[in-house]
């Protein structure tokens, strides 16, 4: 799909003045993390549940190259096949092909982040191939030709009165007299029309959550059956998949998924967890024949052994943008491409560059709540750091922000100089701010105070308070 | 010219820098696969067999699902023509074509229709058998197979599932033991659903409806036949 990273100033304040998405925001920011909360509270074990799990990607990480090749090994032997695709057009084309092969008019799909990573939906239709996503929410967003706001909740935006004018526009063939008011209503009208579709389909192309080495099995997890439909009714099953994945064992991906539904959306477990492992065996009455597995790399493998690595533990329960302040002010299509929130932050600058995803990691509060609900642990505010010292060293950063740096820098370094001009301001700014209390407009704080007032200081820096509390007797008291 | 199989492996290698030894040993790496061992089991997956089973229950009815347990194996169709009778569902069912279902008393219900064999479109109810019952979470193991066509488990409307006690197990990893058993170590059959509870969806302003794509209702007839656990 095509970033709009490198607008994420103006996309933010778009968004923060459309009703519609503030108000789904303000119904997401309270849904999600009550659930999450309650879910890791009735498990006593979670938390040494999710260090065993980021223990588990790590090593898989550290060993990749063996997984990867005994999975495939086990894939073939099983009579499915493996394509190893380094780039989004090595995925497009290998999909391509297959569809072609067998004469596919119509593939249905299941939730794929990858999928849309590679923007496959578009290459289909140019190919006179017609894709339909079978997750409500992927389907809502399809035919408001949208991409996705959030990983697992990609309508999280739209409101229930904009799918019923959405389905009333598209599914003109229905009475228009139908009752459409209630998500149960448009839950049922999703269902009939896509039951044919997934009849009707000659590919099903799903994601992965996890691949196992073991025995050469994807994993998908969701809650409405749509991806099971997809892959057991059309001849062919795709699946696409990220060379992260893989995990050793059954017994690996039963710790992570313990975790994984859990951060999420608060179920203990997601309705359905489904494990395929090559094509339908001769005995088996259904199933696909063919089974294909996509093995897309798309800049994955450079982030091993950088300071991103950890990264690539991520296993996109969506826990860190549903807990994100920013996230919750902005929305997830400010963010301009695939993955928002703070995963987003730190994956988008590896996968399209920091040239032109530069603010994302920019757009945080480090208030660290997204590390702190991450199942696997990953220290996201560390790495959005280092892409801003990245962003630093790359010489992407304002002007106007590195003089500015530049000075505090120069002081920073002469302690005496730093302390007699800190007290000097706090003492200016207090004098000044002392009737109203605080300021509407500042000279080189219009950033701040174009949004809202400065409280005026009361007269002391941090260092002067600091050093009065250490002379009068203890540090804690 | 390398392969992309090469270009991928090889670039992994490089940024692993994997030129010297590493903390697993090609036997450590090739053992986790051969000889897989659980990790941390919650508590609540480790109760006596009894409690495991009501455990079961009590976690698929939170799922919205419906339980109905059973002594004896004979009395399952008085049990599904019950629950299509409360639910004022037609007297037709889809078989999953086991013998342990096929020879069940079905000729005691004079209108009942009966029929097996994989999904078809207009099917309403299906009743198919399970691998296993996993308590923690209330979740059931199906897998595809000559006896039990994946598609029972999603097209029809009502998905009815005859689970024996003794199928019940604490934990998943119990559940990869008994595959393991069945199937040999490292080979799977083409499909494993784990399922907990109907359908369902929050993809329309977080509010949660049942029956997205999947089964509307899931109903489990929990057969008991004590603790087999083997």
């Amino acid at each position: 799909m095509q970033s709009r990273s490198h607008r994420f100033k103006e996309n933010a304040r778009e968004a923060i003045a459309d009703p519609h998405i503030q108000a789904a925001m303000a119904k997401m920011k309270v849904g999600f993390t009550g659930k999450r909360l309650a879910a890791a509270a009735r498990l006593p074990e979670f938390e040494a549940l999710r260090d065993a799990a980021r223990d588990i990607k790590n090593h898989s990480l550290a060993n990749l190259d063996f997984y990867l090749e005994r999975y495939e090994e086990k894939v073939t032997e099983c009579g499915g096949q493996v394509h190893w695709a380094p780039t989004a057009e090595d995925a497009r084309k290998a999909i391509l092909d297959i569809c072609q092969r067998v004469g596919a008019k119509t593939v249905t799909k299941g939730k794929s982040m990858i999928s849309e990573e590679i923007a496959l939906n578009e290459h289909l239709e140019n190919a006179g191939i017609a894709a339909v996503e079978t997750d409500l929410g992927e389907y809502i967003i399809q035919l408001r030709k949208e991409p996705p706001s959030h990983i697992i909740a990609p309508a999280v935006h739209v409101s229930k009165e904009q799918v019923e004018a959405d389905f009333r526009a598209q599914h003109q063939h229905l009475p228009a007299d139908r009752s459409l008011s209630e998500p149960t209503d448009l839950v049922n009208e999703a269902r009939q029309i896509l039951r044919q579709r997934y009849l009707d389909a000659d590919v099903g192309i799903t994601g992965a959550n996890f691949l196992i080495a073991e025995t050469g099995t994807s994993i998908i997890v969701t809650n409405e059956g749509n991806g099971d439909l997809t892959q057991s009714l059309p001849k062919v099953h795709i699946v696409i998949a990220s060379i992260e994945k893989v995990v050793p064992n059954l017994e690996d991906a039963s710790t992570i998924l313990r975790v994984l539904a859990r951060s999420a959306t608060g179920q203990e477990f997601s309705a359905y967890t489904t494990l395929s492992t090559g094509p339908r065996r001769a005995e088996d009455p259904d199933g696909p024949e063919e089974y294909h597995v996509i093995l897309l790399d798309n800049g994955r493998s450079s982030m091993l052994g950088s300071e991103f690595q950890e990264m690539l533990r991520c296993i996109r329960c969506g826990a860190c943008m549903n807990h994100c302040p920013v996230y919750h002010a902005v929305g997830g299509h400010s963010y301009g491409w695939v993955y928002p929130g703070p995963m987003g932050a730190v994956l988008t600058p590896n996968l399209i560059g920091v040239e032109e995803a530069g603010h994302l990691p920019n757009a945080s509060t480090f208030c660290g709540r997204c590390e702190s609900v991450c199942p696997v642990r990953i220290p996201l505010p560390k790495m959005m750091r280092h892409w801003r010292e990245r962003e630093f060293e790359k010489h992407l950063t304002p002007t106007s922000f590195r003089s500015g740096l530049g000075i505090w820098a120069f002081l920073a370094r002469r302690p005496a100089l730093y302390r007699r001009l800190t007290g000097l301001g706090i003492r200016a700014l207090g004098a000044l701010g002392r009737r109203r209390g605080r300021f509407r407009s500042l000279p080189l704080a219009g950033g701040w105070t174009k949004y809202r007032d400065l409280p005026a200081p009361q007269g002391k820096t941090f260092q002067q308070l600091w050093a009065e509390k250490q002379k009068n007797g203890g540090s804690s008291k | 010219m390398t392969s992309a199989r090469e270009q991928i492996l090889g670039a992994v290698k490089t940024s692993l820098k994997r030129n010297g030894p590493t903390e697993s040993t090609p036997e450590m790496l090739a053992e986790r696969l051969s000889d897989p061992k659980p990790g941390l089991i919650p508590e609540r997956a480790q109760l006596p067999h009894p409690a495991q089973v009501d455990l079961m229950e009590s976690m698929l009815i939170e799922l919205s699902a419906t339980v109905q347990r059973v002594t004896n194996v004979d009395q399952v169709p008085d049990a599904v023509v019950d629950y299509l009778k409360a639910r004022n569902l037609p007297q037709e069912i889809r078989l999953a074509p086991s013998r342990e279902l096929l020879e069940l008393p079905w000729e005691g219900q004079s209108l009942l229709k009966t029929s097996s064999g994989p999904a078809r479109e207009p099917d309403q109810v299906s009743v198919t058998g399970a691998f296993a019952g996993v308590a923690e979470t209330g979740t059931l193991m199906l897998h595809s197979g000559a006896d039990s066509p994946t598609t029972l488990n999603f097209l029809p409307e009502n998905h009815v599932v005859v689970l024996r006690s003794s199928q019940v197990v604490g934990a998943y990893e119990e559940g990869w033991a008994r595959l393991r058993r069945a199937f040999g170590n490292g080979t799977m059959p083409r499909t494993l659903n784990m399922i907990s509870g109907p359908s369902r969806t929050g993809d329309i302003e977080q509010k949660i409806e049942l029956g997205a794509h999947g089964p509307r209702r899931l109903h489990v007839i929990i057969v008991e036949d004590g603790d087999a656990s083997a």
